[in-house]
């Protein structure tokens, strides 16, 4: 058994360019400033539950600026 | 055709798609998909034509993305491809506008376009659905494109503009002699604008003596670089409102129900499993999309090793762009269960689509709406599409049961 992983999603602030695809897949973890521009709530780490989502929302987004990052 | 009108100069036939490209031809208007992929066989992944005083059109994701993020060698001045460059340009903002005005002009416009915005919006799109099918369900039979998809984003914007829904024609006449007729008369294309402006302008008149709460009042009272905005920008804002926020969406609820009603299939997947409409809308969004956009070199560059020269217009085709198979694999087949899709059909870069909350909430609902209702449909006579800039049924005939 590999040992798990944890896993953390981010957005690079200045691709994005608020399409909210993101928030529509993973709105769990997805908050928006008053412009439509996305950030990761809190810390952002990934619960087991919604990591296909997170991975979804990485492989939707127009202007790769979602970011999955394996620590 | 109006009295006095003279009938448009007819153009020349395509010789040669990659020297002579013309969005206006009737086999770009019928079937531009095969063209795009002829185009993607060769060396140069951009096409150029004579035609419109110097254009070339990128067909490929990566040479539409490239000149998208590129706002120092492509200006978004002018933003359609026309036979003739009317100057100075008219302003749309933040749609015509290049950095650094672009950002603090957008941002005026983004607060009323969010997600929750449009939530609240949501229930009002789902009436005007209904009231439209309600309207000729008992025929039997409609004009998808006339009957339902024209309405639901003229109502829409009316609503959150403030304006009557009864100058919904009026807008979708002023939209077609600016993207379609004016792109080879300008005549046509100026007094249209004005007619617009004039329009604006009355609705801006009018709410300074009694303000409304709604977008036009909205934007009217808004800052720009920390003074009130001028009225000449803040027309231009809600021209391009009316202009962008109609026949897009009407041409990419159509082209949705024409797919569904030409693809058994698909359509009964989706009554049976509704929880394929948000991939499905993003399918459609791809495989359909609606919408190009222009740039106007404004430097001597290249892209992909394509020269591009100073005054030339570039066709930027986000539809091309979805359909190019190596971004998409399948890309020319229409998956509504598709899992990854990373589509431009609202843009890419700063200039992404203010209203694509909205676009997508009335394309969810239309077909939502539609589907409870006529859950079996096919088409029923000849498809007619739009032509040039914005493509989308403008006649679809559809059979119900």
């Amino acid at each position: 058994m590999s040992t798990p992983k944890r896993v953390r999603l981010r957005i690079d602030a200045d691709k994005c360019q608020g399409h909210n695809r993101c928030k529509a897949i993973l709105p769990e973890m997805i908050e928006l400033d008053a412009y439509g521009n996305a950030q990761p709530k809190g810390d952002g780490i990934v619960p087991e539950a919604l990591l296909e989502k997170a991975y979804l929302a990485k492989s939707n987004c127009p202007e790769f600026a979602v970011e999955i990052i394996e620590e | 055709m109006a009295d006095g009108a003279t009938p448009p100069k007819a153009r020349p036939p395509v010789q040669d798609w990659a020297t002579d490209w013309d969005h206006f031809d009737p086999a770009w208007r019928n079937d531009p998909f095969e063209i795009w992929q002829q185009l993607r066989r060769r060396n140069c992944p951009v096409a150029s034509t004579e035609r419109y005083m110097g254009a070339h059109v990128p067909v490929t994701y990566d040479a539409v993305k490239a000149i998208s993020y590129d706002t120092k060698h492509f200006s978004s001045r002018r933003v359609v491809v026309r036979n003739s460059r009317i100057d100075p340009p008219q302003p749309a903002p933040p749609i015509t506008s290049d950095p650094p005005s672009h950002k603090p002009l957008k941002q005026i416009l983004l607060p009323p376009f969010t997600p929750d915005e449009m939530a609240k919006l949501e229930p009002k799109v789902r009436a005007i659905c209904n009231d439209l099918i309600d309207g000729f369900i008992k025929d039997g039979s409609c004009d998808a494109a006339q009957h339902y998809a024209r309405h639901i984003p003229v109502r829409a914007i009316a609503l959150m503009l403030g304006v009557p829904k009864q100058d919904g024609d009026k807008f979708i006449r002023w939209i077609h002699e600016i993207l379609e007729l004016g792109v080879h008369d300008d005549e046509v294309s100026m007094r249209a604008g004005s007619e617009m402006r004039e329009y604006i302008t009355a609705q801006f008149m009018a709410r300074k003596q009694y303000p409304t709460d709604d977008l036009i009042t909205r934007v009217m009272h808004s800052q720009f670089m920390g003074k009130p905005i001028p009225d000449e920008l803040a027309v231009g804002m809600i021209l391009l409102l009316l202009i962008a926020g109609i026949d897009t969406t009407w041409s990419a609820i159509g082209a949705s129900l024409w797919h569904l009603a030409k693809t058994p299939s698909d359509r009964d997947r989706l009554v049976v499993d509704p929880s394929l409409m948000p991939t499905a809308i993003e399918e459609f969004l791809r495989a359909y999309a609606p919408v190009t956009m222009a740039r106007e070199v404004v430097e001597d560059t290249e892209v992909a090793g394509c020269p591009m020269k100073k005054g030339h217009m570039v066709l930027l085709s986000f539809p091309a762009a979805n359909r190019d198979p190596a971004m998409f694999p399948d890309a020319d087949k229409v998956l509504i269960d598709r899992k990854e899709n990373r589509h431009a059909a609202f843009g890419l870069g700063i200039h992404r689509c203010v209203g694509s909350n909205l676009a997508r909430m009335e394309m969810t609902v239309a077909i939502e709406e539609w589907l409870k209702r006529i859950p079996k449909f096919s088409l029923s006579g000849d498809t007619i599409w739009s032509e040039g800039t914005v493509r989308g049924p403008r006649q679809l005939p559809i059979g119900f049961g």
